[in-house]
């Protein structure tokens, strides 16, 4: 029962990775993502990390619908209507992804699986983010913070706008000056 | 499929059909054409038969899988997110992280509405599926907020937990802001006045303009049953679920169930729709930092009581 419902969610997930390449509009292409990777988050469900899979579910979803939104501004095909190539440097890819797949495959056959000591834990998410993370918190955490920072100071660089053209040279204009109004008033 | 598993659909089925009657009653009355008790709950069966038996419109062009995916996936998302709610001690499934599945499933809207708006072809749903994005864009960090506190102060994502821990003390009572942020973000999931943009009148319909017999049928039925499990997730959450005195804990979710979804309903009709770019700003300016501040807070409640 349960090889049956991973073979059909792999089937899932790789029919539907394919299909993202096959599918003419950027739309069908997103959504056929999502379902992939909603195919993998079931099976990491299936793995007991009932956390990590639902976690991957809303994360990807959120995720999808607003890279629909980007697919759609960017791509040079937003609906299907002018045809498009979703391929690029298709031999070197080829070849590339079936090399790496001999390997993982092979890495799986040939490698001595050890057997289980001991007993499973019993939250086997805790038991995953201490072994991915125990030693390492600090490192983790400065990380984090340190991402953060970086997405931030990238928008203010990236912004057209600054605080000078929404409140003049000396940031003592009564109301911002904004292209477009706000709920609070300012 | 056990007597249970087909109890929660029915359950929530009736709650639509008493959302619909409460809300024609009130649209009735603002238009001025108050309508009988007896009238206003007929209206919405009549409504459902009309829709039932009517033609279904299509459109040139339209991505008939993607509109299909989009109607319904709305409902199931409704019931699958309702799932872990306790119907009185239990909930049909008690998950260990309920909280994030609830959260997952409701997240399904955002692709659904936006699905809805793109597959017709049509300019207007296309308008409709963009604003709901917008909207989740501006409600879902204060909505996730607002949840996590409620699980933070319970120390546990597990809704049967979170309902324990308010044997003493409700949540709304610890945590009344996150209370507030959690009803309005359960109105702006479910596209629900004053959130109702994506499907407001100024484009036509928005996102459902281009639907017509089971299809809107189904849209706005799945609409109205999100609305459902998301009031009904607030009883768990913030109401100490089926925690009261002399009635069984079942009454007690189904009268506070009840009560949140009138609060809900009067909400739509005091207030006018609000524009996107307003939203936007007070969800970010006004309703991150205020969640942030109450979570906390519950933090601080909590390491005082010694949890942790």
């Amino acid at each position: 029962m349960v090889l049956a419902v991973f073979c059909v969610l792999s089937l899932l997930a790789l029919s539907s990775g394919v299909l993202v390449f096959v599918v003419d509009s950027m739309a069908r292409a997103t959504f056929c993502l999502l379902v992939s990777f909603l195919a993998v988050a079931a099976m990491v469900l299936m793995t007991g990390l009932a956390y990590l899979g639902v976690v991957i579910i809303l994360m990807m979803i959120i995720e999808m619908v607003i890279m629909a939104v980007f697919m759609v501004m960017f791509m040079m095909n937003p609906a299907g209507l002018m045809p498009m190539s979703m391929f690029h440097n298709t031999r070197g890819a080829a070849v590339i992804s079936g090399l790496v797949f001999t390997g993982l495959a092979a890495g799986i056959l040939v490698v001595d699986w050890p057997q289980r000591r001991g007993a499973p834990a019993p939250d086997p998410t805790v038991a995953l983010g201490e072994a991915l993370m125990g030693g390492h918190m600090l490192t983790m955490m400065t990380l984090g913070v340190t991402l953060f920072a970086t997405i931030v100071a990238t928008v203010v660089l990236s912004t057209g706008r600054g605080r000078y053209d929404r409140l003049g040279d000396d940031l003592d204009a009564e109301r911002a000056d904004d292209p477009t109004g706000g709920g609070v008033g300012r | 499929m056990s007597a249970t598993t087909l109890l929660l659909p029915a359950l929530m089925i009736a709650a639509v059909w008493f959302l619909a009657a409460l809300d024609g009653a009130l649209a009735g009355r603002a238009a001025g054409r108050p309508v009988g008790p007896a009238a206003a709950a007929v209206e919405p069966v009549r409504a459902t038969a009309r829709l039932l038996v009517g033609q279904r419109r299509s459109t040139l062009a339209a991505d008939g899988l993607l509109r299909w995916a989009g109607i319904a996936s709305l409902s199931v998302a409704a019931v699958l997110a309702a799932a872990v709610v306790p119907l009185g001690e239990r909930p049909l499934v008690d998950l260990s992280v309920g909280v994030v599945w609830f959260n997952a499933m409701e997240v399904v809207a955002w692709a659904a509405v936006w699905l809805v708006g793109w597959g017709p072809n049509g300019a207007l749903s296309l308008v409709g599926g963009y604003r709901f994005v917008a909207q989740g864009l501006s409600y879902e960090l204060p909505h996730m907020f607002a949840i996590i506190t409620a699980a933070l102060a319970a120390g546990s994502l597990r809704i049967t937990d979170i309902v324990d821990a308010q044997a003493g003390l409700w949540f709304v009572v610890l945590m009344p802001a996150a209370f507030v942020a959690y009803l309005l973000s359960a109105a702006a999931m479910a596209f629900w006045g004053p959130f109702d943009a994506p499907v407001a009148r100024d484009t036509a319909g928005g996102a459902g303009s281009e639907l017509s017999g089971v299809d809107r049928l189904l849209f706005a039925g799945g609409r109205r049953l999100l609305l459902v499990a998301a009031a009904s997730m607030a009883v768990p959450l913030f109401l100490g679920g089926g925690h009261g005195p002399w009635l069984p804990a079942w009454a007690w979710v189904l009268l506070k169930t009840a009560a949140v979804l009138v609060v809900l309903v009067w909400l739509r009709h005091q207030l006018p729709t609000i524009r996107m770019d307003r939203w936007a700003e007070i969800s970010w300016v006004v309703l991150v930092p205020l969640t942030i501040v109450q979570a906390l807070v519950v933090a601080l409640v909590v390491l005082a009581r010694g949890g942790m």
